[in-house]
């Protein structure tokens, strides 16, 4: 039994009401306009007063429109067939592929049970050193890249994409440029992945509200795909428009916003998207890897900032490349301390003298003379830029340390690095004393 | 007691209308019906015959008109033995128990007993028939772990009741009836092992609050010495995303000399709480000779579980807090973070259009950060024993900036401020505390004109420094050079601290008293340098030998000898070095 009505009460940004009865909470509704069909979602009940958000947006919709509720919540397919196909952002497909529609599956269930986490334990290698010494990336974590607009944020995803160890990629594009999704396509063509790879793409010429439901698709079907053993990256770029999407529905809502405009629950609506990354035990895991770009470069703005509690650490790109400052995995110690004894003692110590370094050149730039110390500084400033940061260094993590012992040893007396003496006299490179 | 039923008018986010006939109760427990699930709300705004009920659970598929039926109880948690170890939800749902029956997902409106109904307890009566009793009085007690567990006349009960009958001393289960007994009016009441308490409500039957004095030793160097907290004392931590908060409490949770220790993770990531779930059973307490975990409850409403139950879970903490402080121990209270608990407050607010304050935080913000503070405390208890809940709370401010409502509320209210700071966490200097801006009104486990001479070379050191950028190394004099290397191997060696380290992420107070004196002779001391180079060198390899003596275990014979090498460095250099020891 469907319900059918015709009569709009109010149309309000992307947010139309309707006179109905028994309909349920979040259900969904079509709705039929002269410029097709779209999906439209129930966010509010008041007596027999209906709201419901419409994904395609509100232009063009008359009010004698037709609506039919459906009677379930939003649903989306699951399928092996899903893989190497491209969904929209309401789920539907917008390859030239077959429909898919058995198998369907809830989309932002209900969170696993804190009880039934497990301790994240592997690292998933990058041959990227910014990530792999000095932030190891870990399965199950959630990440992610904060850059301005410019930076090569795609690229760097793709590439962590193509060389992490992982059975399968779901990438979620929310407001992606048509070239920048072309790039992901052809990146993962070139490295034979496209077939372990499925995509819901909402691109930005899509109506902005259809971006909302990206994030809750991809994740709803990278958990069921964990479910059944596999390990799943999710990539989901960009975040930015995520939150800028709720920031809209908000105001149509008329909730009082909290900081510049966006609503109050910003925090508990990205949580619980980033939440879902998960290591399954007995089963695979879902590891998440999103952008999230800066407006105006500040790290302060809400939705970075609100990212930034939630996630297990993030990237900062700066200037193409993985700045040592502000980047961190949160997980990384539950890695590290099982790869080589010195790799924690490198992370830390590179760190803090590249910390001395800036100030050194900072010193300089003033037009200060420079000591013997700060000259030592300048050099190991300019060795690490180069073999470390580059992101066209592209080495596994074991020839990184080993790069690491170099640069100290080429800059620096042992005592000078602040190490541990027992690890300077296992790994100080000799030929170098 | 005629249970209300009503029926939803509204539903928006997780709040819902409710029309209903009858007596409604403000904080009432109320299950929304839809199919077979049966979702907990709470009402939180009565307006005629309308109750706005927030709903624990998603409110996905509600539809108007569905039915609610309301309980004639306030959201309480249930208090008796079983209580330590658990891993509770913000209601007191035992989530490894959910988990057993219902697999890897929060099922919604899957409802647990928080106290285990076929465990047995080996009770000890310690009343008699014809003795007269009062709420809090001791009725007798079990043994839960380490712990005498008090059995108490239920703390809500008014009257003076003469006791009737009591069990033998046995083994019984909670729901047992132990004693029974009559008050005045001849009515009989049945005091089992455990009894509910409103969470909202505060445990205040105890003779006397006193003023905290006794450190509340936490293991981290910075904090004993420099920014200490008395145990029934308030500390928060404020800091930027990854500054350390959550660390720090992580590390104090496993270290603090305390009895017991409440973790609420409220709102924040539960992969955070998985870390001290699986590591705590697997750690032994050194004072205890038992599992960390039998001294610790965890309270875990993370991120992505409903926010209502959020707001509710750091109720729920206290509540458990309060009442293990009944039985005359020491109890610390961890909460990470009560912005998000800020934060569920003010989503509920919005969505009863309640009239906004800064950043769209309610006008009742400041009451309520300062109503659960105030719920801390050293207590005199009856029976003239002690007792103390020593609170410490993270804070989360948007942006990392302090001048914000929650930090700004939570600050007049607390005894210490332990502030992150960005600089310091970037440059991995953790903990990162920041050791100028801090503050403590609490008395420190060390003597405090030495603390004092510490702090004076601290920002003496950071003024030069902030000089040298400016004007130069070559402008500074070499005296007020050397003061800075002072200061910075102060902070190298003794304020940061490798809290991954099984022997230096924990330093007894005796070793800092030990260490400390040495390093505020070292600090006071004259140094014959050539020049700066020289200095600088010196100081590098000092704190070098300095730090491998911080991983050395005190009773480890190679801790002398490093002594010994340190002390010969310092020789070479330094004319006073005679007055080291
Ligand atoms: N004492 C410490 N020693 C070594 N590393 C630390 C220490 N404290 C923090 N870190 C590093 O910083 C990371 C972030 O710390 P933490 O999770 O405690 O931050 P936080 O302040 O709780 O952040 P958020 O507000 O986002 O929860 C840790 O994962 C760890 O890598
Ligand atoms: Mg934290």
């Amino acid at each position: 039994m469907q319900k059918v009505y015709s009569k709009i009460l109010s149309v309000s940004g992307n947010v139309i009401t309707v006179k109905a009865k028994d309909i349920a909470y979040e259900e969904l509704a079509e709705i039929t306009t002269s410029r097709g069909k779209s999906l439209a979602q129930v966010i509010k009940l008041e007596k027999d007063i209906v709201s419901l958000q419409v994904f395609a947006g509100s232009a063009g919709i008359s009010t004698d429109d037709e609506i039919r509720f459906l009677g379930d919540p939003m649903r989306v397919t699951f399928s092996d067939n899903m893989l190497g196909r491209i969904f929209n952002g309401s789920g539907v497909p917008r390859d030239r592929g077959p429909e898919l529609s058995d198998n369907l599956i809830e989309i932002a269930g209900p969170s696993v049970n804190p009880a039934k986490r497990i301790i994240p334990q592997n690292m998933i290698r990058t041959n990227i050193p910014m990530i792999d010494v000095f932030n190891s990336l870990v399965r199950s974590q959630k990440l992610p890249i904060f850059s301005i607009s410019g930076e090569p944020y795609n690229e760097l995803l793709a590439r962590i994409a193509m060389q992490a160890e992982v059975d399968m990629i779901i990438l979620g594009g929310i407001g992606l440029k048509y070239d920048e999704y072309m790039y992901f396509r052809n990146e993962l063509e070139k490295g034979g992945a496209l077939n372990r790879t499925v995509f819901f793409m909402h691109t930005a010429s899509d109506p902005i509200v259809e971006g909302l439901m990206v994030p809750d698709l991809c994740l709803a079907v990278a958990e069921k795909f964990a479910l059944n053993g596999k390990d799943v990256l999710v990539l989901l770029t960009d975040m930015t428009n995520f939150a800028d999407s709720l920031k809209e529905i908000a105001i149509t809502m008329e909730q009082v916003p909290s900081n510049r405009g966006y609503p109050g629950d910003l925090y508990s609506q990205l949580a619980s998207r980033y939440e879902k990354a998960v290591d399954f035990e007995g089963a695979g895991s879902v590891t998440l890897l999103a952008t999230t770009t800066m407006p105006g470069d500040d790290v302060t703005h809400p939705v970075p900032d609100n990212t930034g509690y939630i996630t297990e650490g993030q990237f900062y790109l700066r200037g193409g490349r993985i700045e040592p400052f502000g980047s961190l995995s949160r997980l990384k110690q539950q890695v590290n301390d099982k790869t080589r004894d010195d790799h924690r003692a490198i992370m830390d110590g590179m760190i803090q003298l590249y910390a001395e370094y800036k100030e050194a050149e900072e010193k300089r730039s003033m037009g200060f003379r420079m000591n013997e110390w700060d000259n030592k500084l300048l050099k190991y400033g300019d060795l690490f830029v180069s073999g470390m940061m580059d992101l066209s260094v592209n080495i596994p993590l074991e020839k990184a340390l080993d790069r690491g012992w170099e640069i100290l040893a080429q800059c620096f007396k042992p005592e000078e690095t602040g190490l541990k003496s027992d690890l300077i006299k296992q790994f100080w490179p000799k030929d170098l004393e | 007691m005629s249970k209300n039923i009503g029926k939803i008018t509204g539903i928006a986010g997780n709040m819902m209308t409710v029309a209903v006939e009858g007596n409604i109760i403000q904080n009432e427990i109320g299950y929304a019906v839809t199919g077979d699930e049966k979702l907990k709300a709470e009402v939180v705004k009565i307006q005629g015959d309308t109750a706005f009920m927030q709903v624990f659970e998603s409110t996905k598929g509600l539809k108007i008109g569905d039915t609610v039926e309301f309980t004639g109880e306030m959201l309480s948690v249930e208090l008796g033995p079983g209580i330590l170890g658990m891993v509770y939800d913000g209601l007191q749902n035992p989530l490894n128990e959910l988990a057993e029956e219902h697999g890897f997902f929060l099922k919604r409106g899957a409802i647990i007993p928080a106290l285990n109904r076929e465990t047995k307890w080996e009770f000890t009566p310690s009343v008699k028939p014809g003795e007269t009793v009062k709420a809090g009085d001791k009725i007798g007690s079990v043994k839960e772990g380490i712990f005498d567990h008090k059995i108490f006349v239920p703390l809500h009960l008014l009257e003076e009741y003469t006791v009737k009958s009591v069990v033998e001393k046995n083994e019984y289960t909670v729901d047992t009836v132990l004693v029974k007994a009559e008050d005045a009016q001849k009515t009989e009441h049945e005091f089992k092992m455990y009894f509910n308490w409103p969470v909202k409500l505060p445990i205040i039957q105890y003779r006397d609050k006193k003023v905290p004095e006794e450190p509340m030793i936490t293991q981290t160097r910075i904090i004993d010495t420099f920014f200490p907290v008395s145990k029934g004392g308030t500390y928060c931590i404020p800091g930027p995303f990854g500054a350390g908060k959550t660390v720090l409490q992580q590390v104090t949770s496993r270290f603090a000399r305390v009895d017991i220790v409440i973790i609420a993770a409220c709102g924040e990531r539960a992969g955070e709480v998985v870390e001290t779930l699986r590591e705590f059973p697997e750690i032994t307490d050194p004072r205890t000779g038992r599992s960390l975990m039998e001294r610790t409850i965890i309270i875990c409403n993370t991120s992505s579980m409903p926010v209502a139950a959020r707001e509710s879970s750091v109720y729920t903490a206290v509540t458990l807090g309060e009442y293990y402080r009944q039985m005359g121990l020491d109890v610390l209270l961890l909460a990470d973070s009560t912005s998000r608990w800020a934060q569920a407050m003010r989503e509920l607010s919005g969505r009863l259009e309640e009239i906004p304050g800064e950043e769209a935080f309610p006008a009742y913000l400041e009451s309520r950060i300062a109503q659960f503070y105030e719920r801390s405390g050293l207590v005199e208890l009856n029976s003239g024993e002690m007792g103390s809940l020593t609170i410490g709370g993270t804070v989360s401010p948007a942006g990392g900036n302090f001048e914000e409502p929650v930090t700004q509320s939570t600050l007049k209210v607390v005894g210490a401020f332990h502030g992150l700071s960005r600089d310091r966490s970037n440059a991995r200097r953790y903990p990162a505390i920041h050791p100028l801006e801090s503050w403590s009104k609490y008395v420190s486990v060390l003597d405090d004109e030495m603390v004092q001479n510490a702090r004076k070379i601290l920002s003496r050191g950071s003024e030069v420094h902030q000089m040298m950028l400016v004007v130069g190394e070559d402008g500074t004099s070499q005296n007020d050079f050397i003061t800075y290397l002072k200061s910075e191997f102060l902070d190298n060696v003794y304020l940061q601290q490798n809290s991954f380290d099984e022997i230096d992420g924990a330093t007894s107070p005796e070793r800092q008293k030990y260490i400390f004196k040495i390093i505020t002779s070292i600090l006071n001391m004259d140094f014959n340098f050539g020049n700066k180079q020289e200095a600088r060198s010196f100081f590098n390899t000092l704190r070098s030998k300095f730090i491998d003596w911080n991983y050395i275990e005190m009773s480890d014979d190679k801790f002398k000898q490093q002594e010994n090498d340190i002390n010969n460095l310092i020789k070479e250099k330094s004319n006073d070095a005679e007055s080291i020891q």
